[in-house]
């Protein structure tokens, strides 16, 4: 195979950050490809600093490395400016670690962590020289696969993927490794692109979209159905049961140039069952499993050692709910191989005190900013979402972190949640006042970030069945939180552009029809939609129009209980059943337990695959299910007990 | 006087690497030192940071074959550094394309590399223009009073002088098909003339193909030294 380094360092000095290019990070690999050895690039859809810190690529390609009978390198989507000068000098997509062509590669893996990256996709299959349409593809064409949270509703990308690997990829890209090498290995006179598909097919995980055809009746989905017997009706997820197997990344990627989240990350358990009706990560990735702390300070002692990083953060959806979170951060913090010159940042703090008093053990330097989310605006908006955080949780959080020495404080908001009165919204800035006036007690100047994003519903969760808000509608309501918020100096309110979070919720819930409306985005010069500057909403609705579809009808319309959804035949083990009772709940304000420490809900996450939660502690944290102790069924009315670290 | 706490680097940075950024570089030499267990000294106060003082920057996408970087040793830290071991066990833990020359200490009056540095040796490979074309561009420039050039600073365009800086200027050789090799000699001060500039002076159809920075000058008592000479420890003013 011929490198195509020579004709891409030609390039590299008129284009902007050429460094995403060159590959030659840490821990980057350079495998002997060959016969008996299935080839991978592993792709993420969007620029090389926002794809290299991710996780889940990380452990593949580790994974896959080790394997006798595969070869694993990178690829990530070029900038604008990259892609031009690569189409004029008729370069193709390549790999970053020995700058191979893409179309030499066997599997063109994708992973799908954001529904706006879906035109790059399109856009970097067609970079690498390979037919757009799975349809169009033959025997010697790379297999196009795809993997992550967002394969969940695989439909808007079934014409251009191949196969969708749904869940923990650990195991099963084992098996999906095996099955591309027995067809390789055979004689290529014999062989056919579609026994290759239904071969994967048969792999518990796999959803190969060719052998299901969806019809519709009144411009609706009907059924997403099999075409031919043996391929199963409903392709559910893989789950690894127990992290401990998979102590990974071993060897984190350490980039060369600038990055987010640029430190070391180790992942101490996967799953959560807080149960935030909003949240498609902790309804997807159920149940909870922890990984032992003994083998996450191990990981971490190693990681830091290996890369040289003089900060690590403990990864998970809600990384407070750790068990022994304490103990685990101050054996990491006192670990004398760290010379007490290692910081560790937790991604997602639970709002309240106790978990100040942590932070502000192992943040003894560096206070600037903290960052809670309390996502509503009102006790009532919060029970409906089933984030059940008090005003008294959060003041008493807010209290400890201005007292203790940090000057900014930035909340997370949603707007357009179901249920949303205007008095949810203007709670926010009520919110943010008394958030201010807290930290005037400790500080002179305090600085309160307010930041509010239009809710996208997402398939999977109790709220998938929601009209999103339009586009009018959220900049309605952002409109009335900055003209509350005005009266509040110190106050800032940040919000994301409704018109995006208009155009995620096609991407989101869209089905089948939706491919090809991304095809005429991305033909329109749609990509990196994702980007602010880059994104255009004109593009969406034309599109949309073009193919007899409308914001309304796929983003803004509510559906009923008995409407066929695109991925109800993707199981998450959820049951439906389950699901729209909680939406009902959250509709009626009721709120429900995190089920780590009381009664199953039977939800099906882990009766449907033999499995349990694997929790250390069989405590919840801080005398409650939710945090510090609140009476659920009082709500703000009981007094929070502050915990003390002096 | 040498100063055992203050330590100098030479170091090149070549190949792929070339495309990373000055401060890319920075990111690499604080992870190296991390791990090499030399006992840098920190800074004091709200967010302790390594004391390195890095020399003058290198554009993105140049290659050099004399880097510098001053580190500053912790007090407390154990008296004898394995001076020897340090090019051998950095180049080690530095990125490929990153390859420490030498280590030696270096004189506590020196001011920084940055403002000490007067000039830089460049060699350039150019495309797009014959030998003898290019031959008598750079007899114009030499024998031009001024050289108005168009350029970026800080985000801001500006028309500035740049024949003063041009110090030395040479054809080196060329092979018959558009391409030729240049060593220039360029000032750093009072503002710098990166090779894009002498590149723009030379005409728009003059492609910058390469660029390696080869030497680094420090001016002193009318002659001229490199801040660490790779001939050998101690060589020029540094000892």
């Amino acid at each position: 195979m011929e490198t195509l380094w020579p004709r891409i360092e030609r390039l590299l000095l008129g284009v902007s950050k050429p460094a995403r290019y060159i590959g030659g990070e840490q821990g980057a690999q350079y495998p002997v490809h060959g016969p008996g050895k299935v080839a991978w690039l592993l792709l993420y859809p969007d620029t090389y600093e926002i794809g290299l810190p991710n996780q889940g690529l990380q452990i593949l390609y580790e994974i896959l490395n080790e394997r006798p009978d595969a070869v694993a390198e990178r690829s990530y989507a070029p900038w604008v400016d990259m892609e031009a000068a690569m189409r004029a000098a008729g370069i193709p997509l390549f790999s970053v670690e020995q700058h191979f062509p893409a179309r030499a590669f066997d599997v063109l893996a994708f992973n799908l962590s954001a529904e706006l990256v879906y035109t790059n996709v399109l856009n970097l299959i067609d970079l690498a020289d390979v037919p757009l349409h799975a349809a169009e593809r033959g025997e010697g064409d790379p297999l196009v696969v795809a993997g992550g949270h967002c394969a969940f509703n695989p439909e808007p990308l079934a014409d251009f993927v191949d196969a969708f690997v749904l869940g923990d990829g650990e195991e099963v890209v084992g098996e999906v490794n095996r099955t591309v090498g027995t067809w390789l290995g055979a004689p290529p006179q014999g062989r056919r692109r579609g026994e290759l598909l239904r071969s994967l097919a048969g792999i518990e995980g796999v959803y190969v979209p060719a052998l299901y055809h969806s019809t519709y009746r009144d411009g609706r989905l009907v059924a997403t159905l099999p075409v031919e017997p043996g391929v199963p009706a409903e392709v559910a997820k893989r789950t690894v049961n127990d992290l401990a197997d998979w102590p990974y990344p071993a060897h984190p990627l350490v980039p060369l140039t600038e990055v987010v989240h640029d430190r070391l990350n180790v992942e101490v358990f996967r799953g959560c069952t807080r149960g935030c009706r909003f949240c498609q990560a902790g309804m997807i990735t159920r149940p909870v499993r922890e990984r032992p702390a003994a083998q996450v300070k191990e990981m971490v002692r190693r990681g830091l050692a290996w890369s040289g990083h003089d900060e690590v953060t403990l990864t998970s959806l809600s990384t407070a709910d750790f068990s022994g979170i304490e103990e685990t951060v101050r054996d990491i913090i006192d670990d004398p191989v760290h010379e007490g010159r290692v910081s560790v940042s937790l991604p997602s703090l639970r709002v309240d005190a106790f978990t100040v008093g942590t932070a502000a053990q192992i943040q003894k330097v560096r206070r600037t900013g903290l960052t809670f989310a309390p996502e509503g605006g009102t006790w009532r908006m919060r029970k409906v979402i089933n984030k059940l955080i008090t005003e008294e949780d959060l003041y008493s959080a807010v209290d400890a972190a201005f007292s203790q020495g940090w000057r900014r404080v930035k909340l997370y908001f949603l707007i357009g949640l179901p249920t949303e009165r205007d008095e949810d919204v203007l709670g926010i800035a009520e919110l943010g006042a008394q958030c201010v006036a807290i930290g005037r007690r400790h500080q002179k100047s305090v600085t309160v970030v307010a930041s509010v994003g239009g809710f996208v519903p997402k398939p999977h969760t109790p709220f998938q069945w929601f009209g999103q808000d339009t586009v009018a509608e959220l900049e309605r309501k952002v409109a009335l939180l900055r003209e509350r918020a005005r009266a509040t100096r110190g106050l800032t309110v940040r919000w994301h552009d409704p018109a995006a979070s208009a155009a995620e919720g096609v991407a989101s819930r869209g089905d089948r029809r939706i491919g090809a409306v991304l095809e005429r985005v991305w033909r329109a010069g749609g990509t990196f939609q994702e980007w602010s500057e880059r994104f255009d909403l004109a593009l969406w609705e034309s599109a949309l129009a073009a193919e007899g579809l409308s914001l309304h009808e796929v983003a803004h319309r509510e559906r009923g209980e008995h409407e066929p959804l695109p991925w109800d035949h993707i199981s998450a083990g959820l049951h439906r059943d389950f699901l729209w009772t909680d939406w009902q709940d959250a509709l009626a304000g009721a709120s429900v337990e995190d089920c780590r420490w009381t009664p199953c809900y039977d939800c099906g996450a882990c009766t449907g695959f033999g499995l349990e939660h694997v929790v250390a502690s069989s405590v919840p944290p801080a005398g409650g299910s939710q945090g510090t102790g609140q009476d659920l069924a009082a709500g703000g009315r009981i007094p929070v007990r502050l915990v003390s670290h002096g | 006087m040498a100063d055992p706490r203050r330590l100098r680097f030479r170091f090149s940075k070549t190949g792929k690497i070339r495309f990373t950024s000055h401060r890319d570089v920075a990111r690499m030499w604080e992870r190296a030192l991390r791990r090499s267990g030399l006992p840098v000294a920190f800074s004091q106060g709200f967010s302790p940071h390594p004391l390195l003082s890095f020399g003058l920057a290198l554009p993105t996408g140049c290659e050099s074959r004399g880097e510098y970087l001053d580190a500053r040793l912790d007090e407390a830290g154990p008296d004898e550094v394995p001076l020897a071991d340090l090019p051998g066990l950095l180049s080690e833990l530095l990125p490929d394309g990153m390859a420490v020359q030498v280590v030696a200490p270096v004189a506590m009056a020196e001011s920084s590399l940055q403002q000490e540095v007067a000039s830089c040796d460049w060699d350039l490979e150019v495309l797009g223009v014959e030998g003898e074309d290019l031959e008598e561009r750079i007899g114009r420039m030499l024998a031009a009073p001024s050289l108005t050039v168009r350029r970026e600073r800080k985000g801001r365009q500006t028309e500035d002088d740049i024949r003063p800086a041009i110090l030395g200027l040479a054809l080196t050789g060329h092979s018959g098909s558009e391409q030729g090799n240049i060593r220039a000699e360029l000032a750093t001060h009072p503002r710098g003339v990166r090779p894009g500039d002498l590149l723009s002076a030379l005409g728009t159809d003059v492609v910058l193909a390469r660029a390696c920075r080869t030497h680094q000058w420090i001016e002193r008592d009318g002659a001229r030294y490199e801040p660490l000479s790779v001939s050998g420890l101690g060589a020029g003013p540094a000892s």
